[in-house]
């Protein structure tokens, strides 16, 4: 348990409420600072747009008791914390009277499935590569092939979506260009089904592995290098362990435990870049969701939407925070 | 003096004999070097190229809808035409001037952006590093908590309410996610140095508190500030390249993200008019890989054991 005190518990979850808190609070400063009444403005822009909202009346009557409207500013900001902490968003305006948290429900699964499985891929090729880069024994093509896998880090993974849908879905006609299954098709546990939400999410999953784990391979090659030069390798080897023994047991998991700090610090830039990755794939997720909803100028769903996502990313951090002084004891939480 | 040490040098050993010569001032290195020449190529290009190229073509309806750059064809079967040397849009852009406007208002937004995150940081750094206590509580806090919030889902709430029409407001508001890295970094560099020799000298020398900062201890944070600036540039510009994908920010500036917006929205994929969105793409990606050197670069000025790591 070596690290993990009650004082970095206690710090760890009240950094987690107030990011929560403060969210909230700038979510609700928005809708107050904009110009005009913020329900007639987005009723007026959608009619106009859409040329007619049907039920404009039952909307903005919805809306202006879902806000409170009427109440005082302070009454008005808990009934709005409290509806956003029960995830109460209240109605979607193009999809009315449906409730935005039942689209976000509807969506959410999408996206957890797409980071589930971009998220190790990213982990362990990163990881894999760093550690072969860094390896005394990797054959020489190898550890030159490496670094020019690498040269798509750094860009947004929106832009890597784009060139591979259209190199390879456009002009090569090998994979579809959106959705996250065929045409026509209803979500079922057959192999057809299967096969077909494979096919689609390989450009997508792709497109954000490619961008990213990058910096896993030079974060691991560091940490490589600097367990290089200890003690109990120079031990290791001297024993006549296998070399790939050496390297698994002893090197790479000393090295890939401070590479998981990596992930809650990365989360921020995975979950924008997923957003986007489906926004233009059309995956049915909630990047695709918040993507419409901007289009449509339907707010309720864009704060809804948003804050669910702020709050799935604080949870992340919070529990990788929490994890990990428990598998890297050596870890020290005083200060920073 | 300079060769005599080169000599014992090279007697105790031979391959750490080349560290010594000219070549090895830490900035010159070569990731640096390609890094600002990719990144400096597009500076000089909005600084030079309005004079050489009409500018007024970037905005709707200057010029021919749908053209090819010179030497390929539209789905249509047209040429190029020598006037639009990269093609133009389906709404008579001209990709070249449309370029040559966007790639430094995309750059700009970036480095404005991260500029004012930098001077929160070195006030908040400062002021948490050297006075400790309550205010350093405070702004420790507030660090972790920006750090943890996804600053593209705020801004998306933000603009889609408050409609954004000028890149400065852009960069404000990117900069509101851009100070939490180079305040810890400060934080911990001062928190150090506060201890050392030289540090300890000019206090008791009683040189003022300020020109202890600013002149003892800058000069050596100048690397890690420098790679901090560049780290807070991409991720910047990856904000407002994002938000402008998902159609907010500005919507009459000619920027790269607003150009690719208006392809995909407009099928360009589809239409098979891969200048429409390749050619900004291709640009936006020239600055991020120059400004990733630029910071691999930089990191290996700060961290000599890195260069160390390199050579071998």
């Amino acid at each position: 348990m070596g690290g993990l005190t009650l004082n970095y518990i206690i710090r760890r979850v009240v950094i987690f409420l107030l990011t929560i808190w403060v969210s909230i609070t700038i979510i609700f400063l928005v809708a107050r600072l904009a110009p005009g009444d913020p329900i007639s403005a987005m009723v007026a822009q959608a009619s106009a747009s859409m040329g007619v909202v049907e039920n404009q009346d039952a909307i903005i009557e919805g809306w202006k008791e879902y806000f409170g409207l009427n109440d005082p500013i302070p009454v008005q900001y808990v009934k709005f914390l409290g509806n956003l902490l029960t995830f109460n968003f209240g109605p979607s305006l193009i999809a009315f009277p449906a409730q935005v948290n039942e689209l976000i429900a509807r969506a959410l699964p999408w996206s957890i499935g797409l980071g589930l499985v971009t998220l190790p891929l990213i982990f362990f090729i990163g990881n894999l590569f760093g550690a072969l880069l860094a390896w005394r024994r990797t054959p020489g093509p190898l550890k030159a092939f490496i670094p020019m896998t690498m040269i798509f880090t750094s860009l947004p993974s929106v832009l890597a979506g784009l060139v591979f849908i259209f190199v390879f879905a456009f002009r090569m006609k090998l994979f579809p260009i959106s959705g996250p299954f065929g045409r026509g098709m209803q979500p079922s546990f057959t192999i057809e089904f299967i096969s077909s939400l494979i096919h689609h999410g390989i450009l997508p999953v792709a497109s954000l592995v490619i961008v990213s784990f990058g910096f896993w391979t030079l974060g691991m090659r560091g940490m490589m290098v600097t367990t290089e030069g200890e003690d109990y390798m120079t031990l290791a080897d001297a024993k006549g362990l296998p070399p790939f023994y050496v390297l698994y047991r002893y090197q790479v998991r000393n090295a890939i435990l401070p590479q998981v700090t990596a992930l809650a610090i990365a989360l921020r830039t995975l979950v924008a870049g997923q957003i986007l990755v489906e926004a233009i794939f059309s995956y049915r997720g909630i990047g695709t969701l918040i993507y419409t909803s901007i289009r449509n100028q339907d707010y309720n769903t864009i704060q809804g939407t948003s804050f669910v996502v702020i709050l799935f990313t604080a949870v992340s951090v919070l529990v990788i925070d929490l994890i990990y002084p428990l598998i890297d004891p050596r870890i020290s939480l005083e200060g920073n | 003096m300079g060769a005599a040490t080169g000599q014992t040098a090279s007697l105790a050993a031979p391959r750490k004999a080349g560290r010594l010569n000219r070549f090895d001032n830490p900035w010159l290195n070569i990731k640096l070097v390609v890094g600002v020449i990719m990144v400096g190529s597009i500076i000089l290009m909005g600084i030079f190229g309005p004079m050489l190229r009409d500018i007024d073509l970037a905005y709707v309806g200057r010029s021919p809808l749908n053209l090819p750059p010179v030497g390929f064809e539209n789905m249509r079967g047209e040429g190029g035409d020598p006037l639009h040397p990269l093609g133009t849009d389906n709404s008579g852009r001209d990709m070249l001037s449309l370029i040559i406007v966007g790639a430094p208002n995309s750059l700009l937004v970036g480095f404005v952006a991260a500029g004012f995150g930098m001077l929160g940081g070195i006030v908040l750094g400062f002021t948490s590093g050297f006075l400790g206590g309550t205010a350093d509580d405070i702004i420790r806090l507030s660090a972790d908590i920006t750090i943890t919030i996804p600053s593209l889902l705020v801004l998306i709430v933000i603009q889609s309410l408050i409609p954004v029409q000028s890149l400065l407001v852009m960069a404000v508001l990117l900069s509101l996610f851009a100070w939490p890295q180079p305040t810890r970094l400060i934080r911990a560099q001062v928190m150090s140095m506060r201890e050392s020799g030289y540090v300890k000298m000019a206090q008791l020398s009683g040189v003022p508190t300020s020109s202890i900062m600013f002149r003892e201890m800058m000069p050596n944070l100048l690397p890690y500030l420098a790679a901090s600036f560049i780290g807070n540039t991409t991720g910047s510009i990856l904000a407002a390249v994002g938000l402008e994908i998902l159609g907010l920010g500005p919507q009459r500036l000619p920027t790269l993200g607003r150009t690719i917006q208006n392809a995909i929205d407009n099928s360009g994929i589809l239409r098979d008019m891969w200048w429409w969105w390749g050619l900004p793409t291709i640009i936006l990606i020239v600055i991020f890989i120059g400004l990733l050197l630029i910071n691999l670069g930089l990191d290996e000025v700060a961290n000599p054991r890195l260069r160390k790591a390199t050579r071998q």
